[in-house]
């Protein structure tokens, strides 16, 4: 094709999609409406629920993975926006993660060395494993599918952070089934199924968000 | 670009034609900078072209719009310099024989723009083929194929779409 036909075919087309950026802000909230509906649906929230709303460690855990959500979130943006600097969104993430950190070092400082185990362990990790990244399998898609009207430069890292928002918006609501509280639980076994669905993501993005 | 995203038909058809020389010279140097020949130099920029219209909602209109052009122009120069190298790795035997069989008919593109669109499906087809190859007007083609001007614009729309994904492929 004549380059000239090209520029001449090209502006007679004049659809143009909303701005990239409000893509994402529904993504989170498609992805938050999913996930908790998911979660009310299956597993419910637990019974102690009301309880729980006033102790510190049960609070956190959705302080940690709404931070993290958002972050990945805008950090996805600025990964589908071509030439946009990452390092902003890179130091989001580093904070969200530092919250956490910072929680797992009081937590070793106010609870005694013989329970750190039982408490990193607790009591169902497998549903843990389980339930965040099946609950993050509408939230993912929906980021993808905001992902796919972005131009990143790695599509790898685009599909990475696509996954590590969809599993931290699955853990925000996973986190009110959840009956283990402790930073320490939530450092090990959160973190591992939010990074399952990381990795997802990273190889669905490696396929699907070729531009 | 502003002025294009308000609405400006022909502000835009200015920038996308002030923009052609400019990506000629960023592909050509991309090129010239990893060892390569300039063969796929037009190819390039017109992928580039496609990628500025259909990633145009990704830059924020009070940003510069220098770097994101560039950072497209730079993705685009490195995926075909990757394309570039599987074909002589995969399909040497295959290239050689096809240039000794049917020699390039244009110069400088080698990509047969009614071949492109033919291999557009159903509407799009149409639509692309009567607006780039026959020059017709949005509304000239609504009235040919019996569409409404809306569909035709959403035809084209997806149509430019599939062309950009055709370029993306290795060998057409």
């Amino acid at each position: 094709m004549k380059t000239d036909a090209l520029i001449d075919l090209l502006s007679r087309d004049t659809r143009r999609g909303p701005p990239f950026g409000r893509g994402a802000v529904v993504a989170l909230a498609c992805a938050l409406i999913a996930a908790w509906a998911g979660m009310l649906l299956t597993i419910g929230v637990r019974p102690d629920a009301a309880a729980a709303l006033e102790t510190v460690r049960f609070m956190l855990k959705f302080v940690v993975t709404g931070a993290l959500a958002v972050a990945a979130t805008w950090f996805a943006v600025r990964a589908g926006r071509p030439g946009a600097r990452l390092a902003p969104a890179a130091m989001a993430l580093v904070a969200a993660a530092a919250i956490l950190v910072g929680a797992v070092v009081v937590e070793l400082a106010v609870v005694p060395a013989d329970q750190w185990a039982a408490r990193m362990i607790g009591t169902n990790a497998m549903v843990c494993l389980m339930a965040i990244p099946l609950l993050a399998i509408v939230p993912l898609g929906a980021f993808l599918m905001f992902m796919r009207r972005g131009a990143p430069a790695s599509p790898v890292l685009a599909g990475a952070v696509c996954g590590l928002a969809a599993g931290a918006a699955a853990a925000t609501a996973y986190a009110a089934h959840c009956t283990d509280d402790s930073p320490l639980f939530v450092a090990l076994w959160y973190v591992l199924a939010i990074g399952l669905v990381t990795a997802l993501g990273a190889l669905i993005g490696s396929r699907a968000l070729r531009w | 670009m502003r002025a294009a995203n308000a609405g400006n038909e022909g502000a835009y058809r200015a920038l996308l034609g002030d923009l052609a020389p400019l990506l000629r010279k960023i592909a050509a140097q991309g090129f010239s900078r990893a060892g390569a020949g300039n063969a796929d130099v037009e190819d390039v920029v017109q992928e580039v072209l496609l990628a500025v219209h259909l990633k145009r909602h990704t830059w924020i209109e009070t940003e510069p719009f220098s770097p994101w052009l560039h950072a497209i122009a730079r993705n685009k120069v490195i995926d075909c310099l990757r394309r570039r190298g599987r074909r002589v790795v995969v399909e040497i035997e295959d290239v050689a024989h096809l240039l000794a069989a049917d020699p390039v008919p244009d110069a400088t593109v080698r990509r047969d723009v009614k071949r492109m669109v033919g291999s557009l499906n159903g509407r799009q087809r149409d639509v692309v083929g009567m607006i780039s190859l026959d020059g017709a007007s949005i509304e000239e083609t609504a009235g040919r194929l019996g569409m409404t001007e809306g569909a035709v614009r959403v035809a084209l729309h997806r149509g430019i779409a599939a062309l950009s994904a055709l370029y993306g492929k290795a060998q057409l």
